[in-house]
């Protein structure tokens, strides 16, 4: 199937198939506001499948409110934040999850930004130590004259600048 | 030479990054390939959408290779769809099993009568709660179920003549020979 | 027959676009004086083309001609006139024409305003900038044609997306796009600086005002975007990191470094490859994010209509803008001077280390940004890259930026030492870490370890930028001097001061509403009232108005501080009549202290309503540090040195010349 083709299909269903459900999460009271922040925070963190890019709480389709109102259930039998999590990925797979567990398929998203903050690292480092002993070896003199007075005049112009 | 090429880095950088969204155009981003496959059909038991007294459930589904596909009378491509699967269990002995997802019982029964029933039995899910089991999100969505009863393949999407004879076909038959 | 004017425009525009590329470029080369000086008439005709054009779009949305494709899609009789020329940008095709617009309206403002600059120098500008809108054209042409007309004609128009028919979001897209058009000034002076193999003061200097313009456009930009998310979406957050969001934060960030960059070259001559390259970049991910929103290789949240055909083009493009230009530095950049000796503590030191943090930041928001797609495509499975992850990596770096962003302006160019620095900023960071201690005492913090942070950031800001202050006007005679200071001329320093205070106020409403924020949803009956952070809401029940082309629930709330009414908020739920779907208008009443949020749910049986009521203490902090931020850029172009138009003194005639020779193009000189 073309993908042209299959996202015609999800635009049909998304626009006109699905009802439009109560999108606020006023059907899920909780007694210990503790358990409603958690709640709250864990249905922002899981990615609505069906939407273009929404989370759980604040998706408005239908399939939405039917995950929350399981994700609701669980937190209410005492399951662990865990627990739920798990269930959802053995349905969905790791799509569901805006945060991305730490397991070997995703050291590249969690330890590939450290390695690139190390090359920065290097860089910086290198290029002072360059800078330092570097005489001015590719400014021939008549360049270094020319920036020099252009460098001048521009402070004529606009006084000390700090 | 170490100075020059350092100033290839960045053009050999975006090269990599062009790459990834030539292929990115030939894929959807929003096709989520199922967890459950390789897995056993998850344990459910729904009432039958004609006779709401009985039940379907994954036993029904056990020794032989079957279709498992979630329709519904609100879902657009699911009405384009059937046809396909009427003219699909006609020409083809693999039994079919509907399952109902979030639907009108009295309108879904309609449907049925109006446009052909393909299904061997139709599984009423009201809630929507075994669907969720099955991860599913979106109709219409096909299940290819082997004869132990594990999830071998699916096909979020409508069928098409095309789909059935490239992908599913040759399945169901390599299926047919497993033990 | 005004689409087919307008179409016809567009033809006329992209064979002047043509012209604007080839000639004058050819002419610097082989020294034809007559092509050289064909690029400023020439770009002043591709943008009049460009304005009649958009004149002729807009036209026919004003007057509801629905024969024409993209406006029976995108508006309806019933839209208010505002938004009919709002809905003009409110699509794909008509986008574009407005960054084709924006585009030929730069190259305009070039051609008016650079009479000091050589004219070869002009003349590669401008040309890149007519190569850049060859693009823009063609793809219009061939896959995107505003103009194109439906028949049978549609009685009614299918009506603008109920979420773009809000004053803010009709300004939003007009902002970002003169951001990222803006950047490709700076692109093509670096372009035109490396064709000539010349890259010195003089370039950072022209190079500098405009990329700071562009920036302020881009600032704004994205906090309008900000700010509207926040109201029209109904959830009450900010900031999503959704893919369009990254879109316009990845140049605002290579276009920050770019800024700081040009600073340092044009003062001291020093990292000159790495500004051309920054300036590359800016435009790039300008570029790449229109790539990402139009294509469909991500799922955002306001994605346009995607079209393989489309993404296929804009990428053909891409490679031929980025991968070019960027050949042409791996080829040209050997060669330029590293220049601008300084030492290991120096400002010079400070604003590399910003550049780089800067650059890190952007590079890994496009990695978060493209990792779905590459686990994808490597097939590695489907995997969500959401805010958690850009939340945590913004967080790791973002202190660093600011901690040198406080010690940097403390250092002298050239050499420093650690003595001196410190000396300079040992108060600041006792008094930052002592407010920071505070906030961390269990009675404020509530047990939140970001709001320490975030605390003795802002005021690690403000104290440094106070002492530099200080410093400054030590020789200056207080107030009086700050004036004359303002006055007389070098703002730059005061919009830099500005700026900098506006990443305080940022991070300080950012950390106060994501950690101190409440938000309640609720079900509600009308005559009851319902007490967040002790501000009690009375719900006095739901009515129906009707609207131009929607019908609206109205809520009617009264918020009580105490015994006294502080606020009426009628949130709406709005349902437009051609697009199904329900749209909230949320009401907020807005405080420098605190925003009280109220939106509408869905009506319950027996009368009853599901609402959000949220409270977010300092939010407008967040949009108030965009908007320092803007202000500190005009201030710093309206400095002597960057007026565009101005008397020419004796002084400022030494330094063009100084200029026009430091830039002559040596290949034409020894022709």
């Amino acid at each position: 199937m073309s993908k042209q083709f299959a996202s015609l299909v999800f635009l049909w269903l998304i626009a006109t198939a699905l009802p439009v459900a109560a999108y606020t999460l006023a059907d899920f009271p909780f007694d210990d506001p503790k358990k409603e922040q958690e709640f709250r925070e864990l249905t922002g963190k899981l990615r609505c499948l069906v939407c273009q890019n929404e989370s759980l709480a604040a998706s408005d389709a239908d399939l939405a409110e039917d995950l929350r109102r399981e994700v609701y259930d669980m937190m209410k039998a005492g399951r662990s934040k865990e627990e739920i999590i798990k269930f959802l990925v053995q349905r969905y797979g790791d799509f569901v999850l805006y945060d991305p567990p730490l397991k070997p398929s995703t050291y590249l998203i969690w330890f590939g930004p450290g390695v690139l903050l190390l090359i920065g690292a290097f860089v910086v480092i290198r290029t002072l130590k360059q800078k330092k002993s570097a005489r001015e070896k590719t400014l021939s003199a008549e360049e270094q004259q020319r920036v020099e007075a252009l460098l001048n005049t521009a402070s004529e112009t606009q006084g000390t600048d700090k | 030479m170490g100075r020059s090429l350092k100033f290839l880095i960045p053009l050999l950088l975006f090269g990599g990054i062009a790459l990834f969204l030539y292929k990115g155009l030939s894929m959807d981003p929003r096709a989520i390939p199922s967890p459950l496959i390789g897995k056993p059909v998850p344990e459910f038991s729904l009432p039958r959408l004609d006779a709401p007294g009985e039940k379907v459930t994954r036993k029904d589904l056990l020794g032989k290779v079957s279709l498992l596909n979630v329709w519904a009378t609100w879902c657009v491509s699911c009405r384009a769809e059937h046809g396909v699967l009427v003219d699909f269990a006609r020409t083809h002995k693999i039994p079919v099993y509907g399952l109902d997802w979030k639907d009108d019982e009295a309108g879904a029964q309609a449907w049925l009568e109006r446009l052909g029933n393909p299904y061997v039995a139709v599984a009423f899910d009201k809630i929507g709660r075994t669907a969720i089991d099955l991860g599913v999100y979106g109709a219409p969505e096909t299940f290819v179920i082997d004869k132990k009863g594990t999830i071998r393949h699916k096909i979020a999407g409508p069928l098409s003549p095309q789909l059935i004879e490239d992908e599913l076909l040759p399945l169901i038959n390599k299926l047919n020979q497993e033990g | 027959m005004i689409p087919e004017i307008g179409h016809l425009a567009l033809i006329l525009a992209l064979s002047l676009a043509i012209t604007q590329a080839i000639f004058p470029l050819v002419g610097t080369f082989t020294n034809t004086r007559s092509w050289v000086a064909m690029a400023r008439p020439v770009a002043w005709g591709h943008f009049l083309f460009l304005a009649i054009a958009f004149g002729c779009l807009i036209q026919s949305f004003l007057t509801d001609d629905f024969s024409v494709l993209y406006v029976a899609t995108n508006s309806n009789s019933h839209l208010p006139n505002l938004y009919k020329v709002a809905a003009v940008w409110g699509a794909h095709e008509g986008s574009l024409l407005l960054w084709a617009f924006l585009l030929g309206g730069w190259a305009a403002a070039i051609a008016l305003f650079s009479r000091g600059l050589p004219a070869h120098v002009v003349a590669r500008v401008l040309s890149v900038m007519g190569m850049i809108s060859i693009g823009f054209l063609l793809f219009m042409l061939i896959t995107s044609n505003p103009f194109e007309r439906i028949f049978p004609v549609p009685a009614e128009g299918r009506d603008l997306n109920p979420l773009l028919q809000d004053p803010g979001l009709a300004m939003h897209p007009p902002m970002l796009y003169m951001g990222y058009v803006g950047f490709s000034v700076a692109f093509s002076f670096s372009i035109a600086a490396l064709m000539g193999g010349k890259l010195d003061a003089a370039w950072a200097r022209w190079s500098r005002p405009w990329t700071i313009i562009a920036w302020i456009f881009l600032s704004l930009g994205i906090t309008l975007g900000s700010w509207w998310a926040y109201y029209e979406l109904g959830w009450g957050g900010w900031w999503f990191w959704d893919p369009v969001e990254n879109a316009s934060f990845m140049p605002w960030l290579a276009g920050t470094a770019l800024m700081h960059s040009l600073a340092v070259t044009e003062k001291r001559g020093a990292f000159k490859s790495w500004t051309v390259l920054l300036a590359l970049f800016a435009f790039s991910l300008s570029l790449l994010g229109t790539f990402l929103v139009r294509s469909g290789v991500l799922t955002s949240v306001h994605a346009f209509a995607t079209d393989p055909a489309r993404g296929v083009f804009i990428l053909i493009f891409l490679c031929l803008v980025i991968g070019g230009s960027l050949m042409l530095y791996a080829w040209r950049a050997p060669s330029i001077s590293s220049g601008g000796r300084f030492d290991f503590v120096s400002r010079e030191s400070f604003l590399l280390i910003n550049n780089l943090l800067l650059s890190v930041l952007a590079a890994l928001i496009l990695f978060g940004t493209l990792a779905p797609l590459i686990y994808d495509a490597m097939g590695w499975g489907k995997i969500s890259v959401g805010f958690p992850w850009f939340n945590t990596m913004f967080e790791m770096i973002a202190p660093f930026l600011v901690l040198a962003m406080g010690i940097g302006p403390m250092a002298r160019w050239k050499h420093d030492d650690f003595a001196h620095l410190f000396r300079q900023v040992r108060v600041a960071l006792v008094i930052s870490l002592i407010a920071g201690g505070v906030a961390l005492l269990p009675m404020f913090s509530h047990g939140k370890m970001l709001v320490g942070l975030g605390v003795t950031l802002t005021v690690w800001l403000i104290a440094t930028h106070l002492k530099n202050l200080q410093e400054r006007l030590k020789h200056k005679h207080g107030l009086k001097g700050l004036l004359r200071d303002l006055a007389g001329g070098s703002r730059s320093y005061y919009g830099m001061w500005l700026a900098h205070l506006g990443v305080a106020s940022f991070i300080i409403g950012a950390t106060v509403v994501s950690n101190y924020g409440i938000e309640k949803d609720i079900r509600m009956t009308p005559g009851s009232d319902v007490t967040i952070a002790g501000y009690r809401f009375v719900f006095d029940g739901v009515s129906k108005t009707p609207g131009p082309n929607y019908t609206a629930y109205r809520g009617h709330f009264r918020v009580f501080d105490g015994a006294n009414q502080v606020a009426v908020l009628e949130p709406e739920k709005r349902h437009y009549q051609m697009q199904g779907r329900p749209m909230t208008e949320a009401a907020i009443d807005p405080s420098l202290l605190r925003d009280l949020y109220v939106s509408l749910g869905e009506p319950i049986d027996g009368g009853d309503w599901s609402l959000r009521v949220y409270y977010k203490p300092f939010v407008r902090w967040i949009w108030l540090g965009g908007i320092l931020m803007a202000l500190g850029g005009l201030l710093s172009i309206s400095d002597r040195r960057y007026r565009i138009v101005r008397k020419l003194s004796k002084s400022e005639a030494a330094t063009r010349k100084a200029g026009t020779n430091a830039t002559g193009n040596p290949a034409t000189e020894t022709a």
